[in-house]
């Protein structure tokens, strides 16, 4: 098992640097002069031509990448200059509001996912099915930018159970409570598409599963419909389920784009909207090598689980 | 869009026997109802212009942010006082336009790679498939907004990160599909002539991966529009004064509280045009799975249908397992199979009785009927009875068959890899089965779970407990399964081609064993085969079907000795004997008669040597030769004591 995890770290590792070399490449792609872009178009050539060798934008792209990477391994991803703060502060900062965001959001989808899913196939065709596959139909077809504001107006605005946006109140909060007050709609909002694209694979695995000769087995050995769909059924459903939870964390991740932009959540997905309109390149640069990181190695993780539930793989 | 990859069905389904083509057209009204909206949509949107609408960008301040169903402007006005219909109906035709050439943006360069990788393969493959999985370890929406970032915001390039995102979608697919095709024939023919690569790629690769792409695009374009739109939601995409639907609702929600109108209409709209468009695909992707067809993707029920009017009266009294004009049918696709046409089975304490039988002779429905264990659908039971001791087990509820399962009745399947649970160890599988009967602590039946796996002779019993199914060989899997068969000292054990998937020498030592347990612990064993050679190793009695009907029975000496009908004769003949091998194996011509549409008369009629014009008409009745022996035949090889 060791030695797996470790096959898998290993092999993630060119697939890091892919990540990096492409997220510099579009960097280093960006129309205009960087130099001119930061000293604006009155500046002087010799101003320009200055700080172009002090930000080494005069060396070869292969040099600027390694010398980009070298930084990037200590940890300096550069300063972002429309918040004149190190890159990596904010990214940090930003993350771990993201995490908190999504992680709550996959963990609910992953769950209601499931049990719709595997309710829907036992009861294949019966009422409980259409309203679940119907459920999920909308679900998946409504942008989360539209429900989040929806969501607003009802829970925020009319019925005042749930603030409009932030993460803390302004005054006198800051305590658990209270991030999980804040939580309950943007997590929802940003659940709702995963949870219904885990119901579907759910239901279709658990149908695949169902028809196995060693479900009849199971059922030959007169053991209740209950084990047999809980415990025979479900177990080979969620192996085949994983690999589509570890995808719904790409999406998850990408969709907090909008979620915090609707809910004003401080997390990386508003910050790289900002920095994308005040054009500052090297923030969203770090927000992308990061986001995109964690997303690897949250893959990676899904692997593992789905190795240690399936004794086949290891 | 793993959203729209993942497979899946409609809400309206029909009643699950009905498979095929009816099905499948009336599983898709909803996929027509999303058509017909799209229809609509599209229409008025390439209809914009004629359309009786006030101008979208007419900025009116005197009537600013009027509510819907004002005089002159149906569903209000905004901040600046346009109309908002009118701006809605221009802002879906930039959107749909944006979504749709992103779409055909995608689908051009994502097939372009798939074709270029697929046919190319080798080193060209490789380093284009491990482009497209750096593109895909990135969040979705993440490398689309990375890519606004280069470019700047603006529609089109908002357009041209969406179309980048989604090339990976094409490019895998259509991948697939044309690595298969690569190797086919007709493109070896293609190349053979001369044709250059371009040219068969083009010319014949190109309109076999044509339906791949299609549904492709039909099961992303959904998502692109809302991706298009989600960019000019947070600003990046459609700039001032150029709207599309998601501009619309991100200027709209800064007056949220004041005024909902303004953003709920456009958000509306997305999510009727988006779900429109995903009925659509999912119906046109339901249509073309060959799952949904072949009713791959129906639940069976915990156990059999059963739809028989009364039960007929009982038989054999002795018997410990009495089968009685037994007839399952499977209903395919509308069409009746009858896979069991009226078997009569009578199987005693102690006694094996060979079930023998070519494949698709019904001997492996009629063994899964007795304890329920056929799937429905699209099985059922239509008549007939099976007793034991007394009780119709075609009467009995539900949870009564599950206590009789693996208790009194218990099975061994053909393939005992795929019979058993890959993700359990062994030794649990059997301790469930000991379980589910017995109140033993997880202890003791696991003490009983080693006993019965030393009695089926597996070497180091307790160890083999932790294995997996996957770490074992066959023969050691069937005996597992054997062991799992005998947790309970079933009174009747119906072992389905136990040895059919295991190697000769493994097949030799499973059949002794069954052999010495049978003859140790008295269980009455239905053995079911298409091996005469098996039946003479272990069976007491026979009884051979053919077509859903039992033809001949009889003591197995007997029988072998001297078959009576023309199958049993070709069956046996069919064995290769060891140390003859001067004996001619003479295989039976033909194949069975499909059983939705058997023939009147003997069923075997059309294969077999002695066949005669009056074969070919009425009811054959199996008719008593000699002691305990029957045959179904107008002709038999052995005639009994009634014709001479």
């Amino acid at each position: 098992m060791a030695a797996y995890v470790a096959r898998r770290l290993l092999a993630a590792i060119p697939v890091l640097f892919g990540l990096s070399l492409i997220v510099f490449a579009m960097m280093a792609l960006v129309p205009g002069d960087p130099a001119t872009a930061i000293l604006g178009s009155y500046a002087t050539p010799e101003n320009v031509e200055r700080l172009n060798r002090d930000l080494g934008l005069d060396r070869s792209l292969p040099r600027q990448y390694l010398i980009w990477l070298g930084n990037v391994f200590q940890g300096d991803l550069g300063r972002s200059y429309a918040l004149n703060r190190p890159v990596l502060d904010e990214v940090t900062e930003r993350f771990s509001a993201t995490l908190i965001l999504a992680g709550t959001s996959l963990v609910l989808a992953s769950i209601l996912g499931l049990v719709a899913g595997v309710i829907s196939a036992v009861r294949q065709y019966g009422w409980t099915d259409r309203m679940v596959t119907l459920a999920v139909l909308v679900g998946i077809s409504t942008p989360s930018f539209f429900l989040g504001l929806l969501l607003i107006l009802f829970f925020a605005v009319r019925l005042a159970l749930f603030p409009a946006s932030g993460m803390y109140a302004i005054y006198g909060g800051g305590d658990l409570p209270d991030l999980l007050h804040h939580l309950v709609l943007p997590a929802v909002t940003l659940a709702v598409v995963a949870t219904g694209v885990i119901a579907r694979l759910t239901r279709t695995a658990m149908l695949e599963v169902l028809r196995q000769d060693y479900i009849r087995t199971a059922r030959a050995k007169g053991l209740t419909e209950r084990r047999v769909v809980l415990r025979h059924a479900f177990m080979s459903a969620l192996v085949a389920v994983i690999p589509v939870i570890g995808i719904q964390a790409g999406f998850v991740l990408g969709g907090a784009v909008y979620v915090e932009t609707v809910f004003q959540w401080p997390g990386i997905g508003s910050m790289l909207v900002n920095a994308i309109s005040q054009r500052d390149l090297l923030l969203v640069q770090g927000g992308v090598l990061v986001v995109a990181a964690a997303y690897v190695l949250f893959n990676l993780a899904a692997d593992v689980v789905q190795t240690l539930l399936d004794p086949r793989l290891r | 869009m793993a959203v729209a990859a993942a497979p899946a069905e409609t809400v309206e389904g029909a009643a699950p026997r009905r498979t095929g083509t009816l099905r499948l057209i009336a599983r898709n009204r909803l996929a027509l109802a999303g058509m017909c909206v799209l229809a609509v949509l599209v229409l008025i949107a390439l209809a914009a212009p004629i359309l009786p609408l006030p101008d979208p960008d007419a900025t009116e301040p005197a009537n600013r942010l009027l509510l819907p169903m004002s005089v002159g402007h149906l569903l209000g006005t905004d901040a600046l006082g346009r109309d908002i219909l009118s701006r809605l109906v221009w802002g879906m035709r930039v959107s749909l336009a944006v979504g749709i050439s992103a779409t055909l943006v995608a689908a051009l360069l994502g097939s372009a790679i798939g074709l270029a990788a697929g046919y190319a393969g080798g080193w060209t493959d490789s380093i284009l498939m491990r482009g497209i999985d750096m593109v895909m370890a990135f969040p979705y929406i993440l490398l689309a907004l990375a890519i606004v970032a280069v470019l700047g915001p603006g529609l089109v390039n908002a357009l041209y990160a969406i179309a980048v995102v989604n090339i990976p979608f094409f490019a895998r697919n259509i991948r697939g599909v044309t690595l298969g095709l690569a190797r086919r024939e007709f493109v070896d023919a293609a190349r053979l002539s001369g044709k250059s690569n371009l040219r068969i790629v083009t010319g014949e690769i190109l309109p076999n991966v044509m339906p791949v792409i299609v549904v492709t695009m039909s099961t992303t374009v959904g998502w692109m529009i809302l991706e298009t739109a989600g960019l000019s939601f947070l600003g990046l995409g459609a700039q001032p004064p150029q709207a599309d639907l998601g501009s619309m609702l991100g200027e709209g929600r800064k007056i949220l509280f004041n005024a909902p109108h303004v953003s709920i209409a456009p958000g509306l709209l997305i999510f009727v045009l988006v779900m429109s468009i995903n009925l659509v695909g999912d119906g046109v992707r339901d249509a073309l799975d060959p799952r949904l067809r072949s009713g791959a993707l129906s639940r069976p029920s915990a156990r059999t249908a059963i739809r028989r009017t009364g039960a007929p009266a009982p038989r054999e009294r002795d018997a410990a397992l009495d089968v009685v004009g037994l007839r399952t049918e499977f209903d395919i696709g509308g069409r009746v199979h009858r896979a069991v046409g009226g078997v009569d089975l009578a199987l005693r304490g102690g006694e094996c009785l060979g079930l023998v039988g070519e494949s698709g002779s019904g001997k492996s429905v009629t063994a899964m009927s007795v304890m329920g264990l056929v799937p429905t659908p699209p099985g059922r039971i239509a008549a007939g009875a099976a007793r034991m001791d007394g009780e119709d087990l075609f009467a009995l509820p539900d949870e009564r068959i599950r206590q009789l399962r693996g208790a009194a009745v218990a099975y061994v399947f053909q393939d005992p890899l795929s019979s058993l649970h890959p993700l359990h160890r062994v030794g649990d599988q059997i301790v469930e089965a000991v379980r589910a009967h017995r109140p033993l602590s997880r202890r003791q039946a696991r003490d009983r779970a080693a006993a019965l796996l030393a009695l089926v002779r597996i070497p180091n019993p307790r160890a083999r407990l932790d294995a997996y199914p996957h770490e074992l060989s066959g023969g050691m899997r069937q005996r597992v399964c054997i062991a799992m068969a005998l947790a309970n000292e079933p009174a009747i054990l119906i072992a389905d081609e136990p040895t059919t998937a295991l190697d000769v020498t493994v097949q030799a030592r499973i059949l002794s064993l069954m052999r010495g347990l049978q003859d140790e612990g008295g269980t009455a064993v239905l053995f079911i085969t298409h091996d005469f050679g098996v039946v003479s190793a272990i069976c007491d009695q026979v009884a051979v079907m053919y077509a859903g009907r039992i033809v001949e029975t009889g003591a197995t000496d007997a029988v072998i000795a001297a078959p009576a009908h023309p199958y049993t004769r070709g069956l046996i003949d069919c064995v290769p004997v060891l140390g003859e091998p001067g004996r001619r194996i003479t295989p039976i011509e033909g194949h069975p008669p499909p059983i939705d549409r058997l023939p009147e008369g003997c069923a075997f009629a059309d294969r077999c040597p002695r066949v005669q014009d009056d074969c070919r008409s009425g009811e054959i009745a199996l008719d008593a030769i000699g002691a305990g022996r029957a045959v179904r035949c107008l002709h038999p090889l052995v005639s009994g004591g009634a014709d001479g």
